[in-house]
Parts: C-alpha cells; sequence; structure tokens
C-alpha cells in the first residue's frame, strides 16, 4: 500500500491504462504541456508523447466530439474537462452523441469513453464554477456516473471506467485531490462500477454521501458517536449509477433511518432518487422520514462567509442525524 | 380574585379526602395558615389549612364528602366576587380533578411546518433553512413531542407499525414520543420490554386477575350485630349451619369429556376443577357468600378466591385459587395442579394458601358421599363436595340412573342467613345440572 493523493492516485490510473492498453489517449486543455490543470496528467506528456496525450484549444464541444468519434473508431479516449461545469457546452456530445450511440447505432457502434474532472465547489469560484452536475447527467440512460470519494477508489474506478465499454463520467472534486489515503500497489487493481462501498459500519442511522459529503459524513459519524452514542453507518454509493441501492436498502432495514448529505442541490437531486428508492424498498423499516442535505438553493456565492452557508458541513449533517434519531 | 381550593395532600398515600367539617363557614375570612376544616385521609384526620388569606365564598363538598386529590372543594376570595365562571367550569368538569399538568395549555401546533413534508416546486428550497441555520433544525421540540395525537388519528413510524403487528401490541396502547406523538421504534422497544417481562402465554390466555381480592367493608347494620353476637354466643365463634344440595352431574360430567378430548393429558381438567369455577361463578352473584364478618363491617370481596383443600402428609392446607371467576377452566386445573404440587412438595409461600374468600372441600374422589366442612375463618363458608355417585332417581314418572353428587355448604350465621346460602346453592345446582348457564 502506497500513501497517494487522490490526485497521484489518478495519475496511476491514467499512467497504467495508458501502459496497458494502447488505445488509450488523454485529450483536454492544458493535460499534456501544462501537467493538467489541477496536476492530475502530471508527467504523462513527458512521459508518452503527443499521440497519447492531447493538448486542445478551449473548445468542449469540438473536442468531446472527436472524443466521442476516436471512440465510436475502436480508441478508449479519456476526456478531461478543466472542470464539468465546462462540459455543460459538450453537454450535447455526452447526452445526444455518447450516450445514445449505442442504442441508435443498433448495437454497432460502442463507446468506450471516459469524460473526467473535478465537480462541484472549489474555493470561492462563485456560480459558474461551483455547480455539481451529477443529477443532471444520471437522468439521461446511457451515461454511467462515477464520484469517488478516496485516493483508493479513485484509481480503481477511474481503472474500471477506462476499461469500460460504455461512456462513464468520471466527476471528481477539487477541494479534495490533496486528500490522501492508501491505495494498494497492485497494478492491476480495479474497483467494479456500480458497488456502494460502506464506508463506516453503525447500527442507529445510516448517512449516505458521495465525493466531498463523504469525510464530512465520517466526521459526523465520530461526533454522533462520541456525544450521543449514536452509531451511525456511512455509505458512499460510488457510483451513482448504476447506483447500487441494494447495499443502501440492506443498510436502512438495520438503522431505520436514512441522511443523505450531497453537494448538489436539493430539487430531483441524486438525494431524492436516493431517497425514493428506499421509500420503495424499504418503506416499512423507516422510523422517520427520510433527511436529504444540500448546497443551498441559490448559485454557489462567491463571498467566503456565504460560500461555507450555502454547503453541506458536518454540523448540518450532525443535526441532521439527529433529527431522524428523533434527538 | 376568586380562586378554586383544591384538596390538598395531606398524607404521602393520600388519593382523596373526606371533608370530617368545616371550621369556616361560607363568608367566613381567614388568615395565612388558618385550619379550614378537618379532612380524613386514609390515614388519619388532618387540618386543612389555607395558605395565604381571604374569604370562604363557596363550599362545593360538605362535611361527609370525599374528594379526589386536586378536586375543587370551594372557591376563595373576596367577599362579594363574582364566582359564576369559576362554579360553571367546576361544574362542567364534574367536579373531576384536574391534574396541574393538564392545565398546561395544549401544545402549539409550531412543529406543523416541520411535520409538513418539504414543498418540493417552486424552487423554494426547504432545506436553505436548515443549511444555513443548524441550530433551527433542532429536531422535534419537547413541546412538539408531548403533543397529542391528531384527532385521534394515530401516527406511527412504518417500522414502528410493522413492530407492533409482528408483536401483537396494541398500537393505541403506546404513548408515541417523536414529533406530534409519532410512534417511533423506540416506543415499540420500550413496550417490548414491558411485555417480556410478563410470563409466556400457556395453553389459555391468563386472567388479569393479580393478588387478593379487593373489597369493599360496609357497615354492619344494628340486626346483623345483634343476629352476629346471639348466634355466636349460642354455639361458639362461628356460628354455623348447614345447608345441603343433591346435585345431578351427568351434564357436567358429559362437558368434562368434550373438554378433555381436545386437551392433551396433562392439561385434562377435572370435575374438581368445574366445581371450583361454577363456586366462583355463583360467589360473584351472591356477594353475602363471598363475603367476611369483620366486627363492624361486612366485608364483600369482589373477586372469588377459592381455598382448596389440599390433603398433605402433615395435614391439610388450602392453596388459594385467585379470581377464579375470572378464569377459565383449563387455567384453574393448570394452576390447582401447580398449586397441589407445591403444596405436596411444602413449597407453598404464605400469599398462595392464605386470604382465600371462600374454599371448597372434596373428597369424592376418596369415596365420601356426604360430609361437613369446618369453615376456615375469615371465610363465610366452604363447600364439602362428596363424590357424583350412580344413584336411582324418578324422572318423568321413571326410574333411572343418573350420576348424583352432594354438596353441604357450612355457612357463618353472621354473613349468611338460611335463605342466602340457599339461593347460593339453588345457582350453584343449577350451573352445575345445566353447564350452558355458565356462559350467560
Amino acid at each position: 500500500m502506497a500513501l497517494l493523493t487522490i490526485r497521484d492516485a489518478l495519475n496511476q490510473a491514467l499512467r497504467e491504462e495508458i501502459i496497458r492498453d494502447e488505445n488509450v489517449f488523454i485529450m483536454g486543455e492544458e493535460v499534456a504541456e501544462y501537467d493538467g490543470a489541477y496536476k492530475v496528467t502530471r508527467g504523462l506528456w513527458k512521459e508518452f508523447g503527443d499521440k497519447r496525450v492531447i493538448d486542445t484549444p478551449i473548445t468542449e464541444l469540438g473536442f468531446a466530439a472527436v472524443g466521442v468519434g476516436a471512440a465510436m473508431a475502436g480508441l478508449r479516449p479519456v476526456i478531461e474537462f478543466m472542470t464539468w461545469n465546462f462540459s455543460i457546452l459538450a453537454a450535447d456530445q455526452i447526452i445526444n452523441h455518447a450516450a445514445k450511440m449505442l442504442y441508435m447505432s443498433g448495437g454497432q457502434f460502442n463507446v468506450p469513453i471516459v469524460f473526467r474532472g473535478p465537480n462541484g465547489s472549489a474555493y470561492q469560484v462563485s456560480s459558474q464554477h461551483s455547480q455539481a452536475l451529477e443529477a443532471f447527467y444520471a437522468n439521461f440512460p446511457g451515461l454511467k456516473v462515477v464520484m469517488p470519494s478516496t485516493a483508493a477508489d479513485a484509481k480503481g474506478l477511474l481503472k474500471s471506467a477506462i476499461r469500460d465499454n460504455n461512456p462513464v463520467l468520471f466527476l471528481e472534486q477539487e477541494r479534495m485531490y490533496g486528500n490522501k489515503g492508501e491505495v494498494p500497489d497492485d497494478g492491476d487493481f480495479t474497483i467494479p462500477l456500480g458497488v456502494a462501498d460502506v464506508k463506516r459500519e453503525g447500527t442507529d442511522c445510516t448517512i449516505v454521501a458521495r465525493s466531498m459529503t463523504v469525510p464530512l459524513a465520517l466526521q459526523a459519524a465520530e461526533q454522533m458517536q462520541k456525544e450521543f452514542d449514536v452509531s451511525v453507518e456511512v455509505i458512499d454509493p460510488r457510483t451513482i449509477k448504476p447506483l447500487d441501492i441494494d447495499t443502501i436498502v440492506n443498510s436502512v432495514k438495520k438503522t431505520n433511518r436514512l441522511v443523505v448529505a450531497e453537494e448538489s442541490h436539493y430539487f430531483a437531486s441524486v438525494g431524492a432518487e436516493i431517497s425514493h428508492q428506499v421509500m420503495e424498498h424499504a418503506f416499512d423499516y423507516l422510523d422517520a422520514p427520510v433527511k436529504r442535505l444540500s448546497t443551498a438553493e441559490a448559485p454557489n456565492p462567491y463571498a467566503k462567509n456565504l460560500e461555507a452557508l450555502a454547503l453541506p458541513d458536518v454540523a448540518k449533517i450532525v443535526a441532521a442525524v439527529k433529527e431522524v434519531c428523533y434527538l | 380574585m376568586a380562586e378554586k381550593f383544591l384538596m390538598p395532600k395531606l398524607s404521602p398515600t393520600m388519593e382523596e379526602g373526606q371533608i370530617a367539617r368545616w371550621i369556616k363557614n361560607e363568608g367566613d375570612a381567614f388568615e395565612p395558615n388558618e385550619t379550614l376544616a378537618e379532612v380524613d385521609t386514609d390515614k388519619a384526620t388532618m387540618e386543612m389549612t389555607a395558605l395565604k388569606g381571604g374569604t370562604l365564598l363557596k363550599i362545593l363538598k360538605n362535611a361527609g364528602e370525599s374528594a379526589a386529590l386536586g378536586e375543587t372543594i370551594a372557591i376563595t376570595g373576596k367577599p362579594g366576587e363574582d364566582i359564576s365562571a369559576l362554579l360553571a367550569e367546576v361544574s362542567s368538569n364534574g367536579a373531576k380533578a384536574q391534574p396541574a399538568s393538564s392545565e398546561a395549555p395544549p401544545p402549539e401546533p409550531a412543529g406543523q411546518a416541520k411535520a409538513e413534508p418539504p414543498a418540493s416546486a417552486g424552487g423554494a428550497n426547504p432545506d436553505t433553512e436548515t443549511a444555513n441555520e443548524p441550530e433551527v433544525s433542532e429536531p422535534a421540540e419537547k413541546s412538539e413531542r408531548a403533543a397529542p395525537r391528531d384527532n385521534g388519528r394515530l401516527i406511527v413510524s412504518p417500522i414502528a407499525a410493522r413492530m407492533a403487528a409482528d408483536n401483537s401490541l396494541d398500537l393505541k396502547s403506546i404513548n408515541g414520543s417523536g414529533p406530534n406523538g409519532r410512534i417511533i421504534k423506540r416506543d415499540i422497544e420500550a413496550a417490548m420490554e414491558s411485555k417480556d417481562q410478563s410470563p409466556k402465554p400457556k395453553a389459555f390466555e391468563p386472567s388479569t386477575v393479580v393478588g387478593a381480592s379487593p373489597f369493599r367493608d360496609e357497615n354492619t347494620s344494628k340486626m346483623r350485630q345483634v343476629i352476629a353476637s346471639r348466634l355466636a354466643e349460642s354455639i361458639g365463634p362461628i356460628p354455623t349451619f348447614y345447608l345441603t344440595v343433591e346435585i345431578e352431574m351427568d351434564n357436567v360430567l358429559a362437558l368434562r369429556k368434550q373438554i378433555n378430548a381436545n386437551l392433551a393429558d396433562d392439561e385434562k381438567i377435572s370435575v374438581n376443577d368445574i366445581i371450583v369455577k361454577v363456586a366462583a361463578t355463583s360467589l360473584i352473584k351472591h356477594p353475602f357468600v363471598n363475603a367476611s364478618y369483620q366486627d363492624k363491617t361486612l366485608r364483600f370481596y369482589e373477586q372469588a378466591d377459592i381455598g382448596v383443600a389440599v390433603a398433605i402428609d402433615e395435614g391439610l392446607i388450602t392453596p388459594v385459587v385467585r379470581g377464579a371467576n375470572l378464569k377459565g377452566f383449563a387455567e384453574i386445573s393448570a394452576e390447582i395442579k401447580d398449586l397441589a404440587a407445591k403444596a405436596k412438595a411444602k413449597k407453598l409461600q404464605p400469599e398462595e394458601y392464605t386470604g382465600a374468600t371462600f374454599s371448597i372441600s372434596n373428597l369424592g374422589m376418596m369415596g365420601i358421599k356426604e360430609f361437613t366442612a369446618i369453615i376456615n375463618p375469615p371465610e363465610a363458608g366452604i363447600l364439602a363436595v362428596g363424590g357424583a355417585l350412580p344413584t336411582p332417581v324418578v324422572r318423568d314418572g321413571q326410574i333411572t340412573i343418573r350420576n348424583i353428587m352432594n354438596v353441604t355448604m357450612s355457612c357463618d350465621h353472621r354473613v349468611i342467613d338460611g335463605a342466602t346460602g340457599a339461593k347460593f346453592l339453588q345457582t350453584f345446582k343449577q350451573m352445575l345440572e345445566n353447564p350452558v348457564l355458565m356462559l350467560m
């Protein structure tokens, strides 16, 4: 095991997959000579050259489309968006082309492409650059959506995403690139898509968290244990679509209480979907209405104090857990 | 301002008090700590004093009347004050006790907003409030939790409903500790904990009898006192007389056969079990037989605790079937078997062989046709039961064979008169001859 940042774990995954499969290449803004806006592709251009690590103009729709075409022709592109906010410009390629090509070509064209980059808030990058877009993309059939929260998950899931024969949207978090974690050394280490991970076992309340809210949920769980003797289970679905609802439902059947903590906005969020599925599959096991925590219903503010107020944090998660536990 | 004067707690165990006499009359002024009345409590006669000065405007409970703790017994205030509103309030409450807690205003519907499902349309973010002010989202304020149920409709979390159904718990009997009185998992767990402590159900549904029979004492009339003393002088401490009746037992024997056909060997009931049940049922219909003479009072028991004489090596003991009138044959049978076994093993606890309200001694199984039994004071009667023996009898002008059982009741004449005892035996006989009457 090596102690790696999420940034370096992603870098390892990319490097290993470039070595493993000659069809794998990386394309995006500043990914090559500049080592990536967030240094995820550091050193790869130097090591593998222009054919495998390609700088693009600032043309999201264009290079996303090139990627989709390359994937249809048999390559395995990894398209980096400097942030997922810019993917909105490429949404037509992602939603109308990558997601639907296999279906509309009658099964003739697989699109084994990965779109990746940071999602959600960063530090004071304001309204247009702080959005969490997973619910938006997860709504469309044909797209897989992955959101790692640890270095090991980041590496194992990215490798699986690259090897997957369908479009995978890989949503990282800028605030988390520097988070360190143990990562297996095994060059063939992967984590299958669609499998949730229980980050902490507990018996009294389940928190479903993803990406940035996972470490917050773990801290909240610690606090609940210490201050209220409430044992909290923290589940990270890791893959938003396909969603491993069974792991969540089984946990709720045990704890009878659920809090969903997410960074996206409230309305029609992934948390809403999880709440519904839990209601559908575990209605008879609920002891309290499912509680959801999201970012405030407003464009994300630039001001530091307002930004902090808008986002989920440990205190808010603790308050939500107390509420469903009737404390 | 006029106020209600409530029955105070004058002894630690007092639940109600009886006004012995009012020291102050209506219209009298009184000072703080002045005695207003004397009150008989369960312990003693106590002085009821005023905490502050005023005038006794209206007495609502006169001497000799009782009032529960906290019940309004008088109105105090300033002379000439209008007390009609207070009087109306007291009478509309039937002058019932008003525990302090129920006077608290009903909980605010403040929890309403919280209990509403989040309004999801229109972009309003119900979570914003929570997200921005975690302290506001402190869930389920105390007052909200204590809120009454919504129009009697039970509010139950799904898991709580399911657990209650799985464990046959009556949700109506459970208090919800969640918002708006919602019954939640922990309430069910608490209810199950208390349920688990009760014994496992047996072949019968256990009756609710607990302990010795409650009773009420009625003052003995002069006549009853004279009868008691005269008859006692004549015949010793308990003036006993005897009543014998012949009972045709064929129907009971058939009934027993039917019942036992459906029971395992160790659950089969005996004729004596049926006699105990029938005697108990009859006793409830004839309270004078289920009574005891207490010198100044006659004590009437509310349940029939039947002492069943059991022969043991050292002599005789009468373990008690509590509340036999409330129990079924199977339960009585199981209890007698258990008590008899304990008696033979000398393991009976004192409360298991004392305090019966009536006794039965059965020597039928030992071939005895008829005998008299000695009353076990302070009970007023005992049944001596002989064997049910095939006997030629005349029915519809024909001689036929029936199983006849002779029963002799010894009666304490201080309580039971000849006719009283005879009526009891009539009921007893009718029920045994037509067991279906027990259903009435």
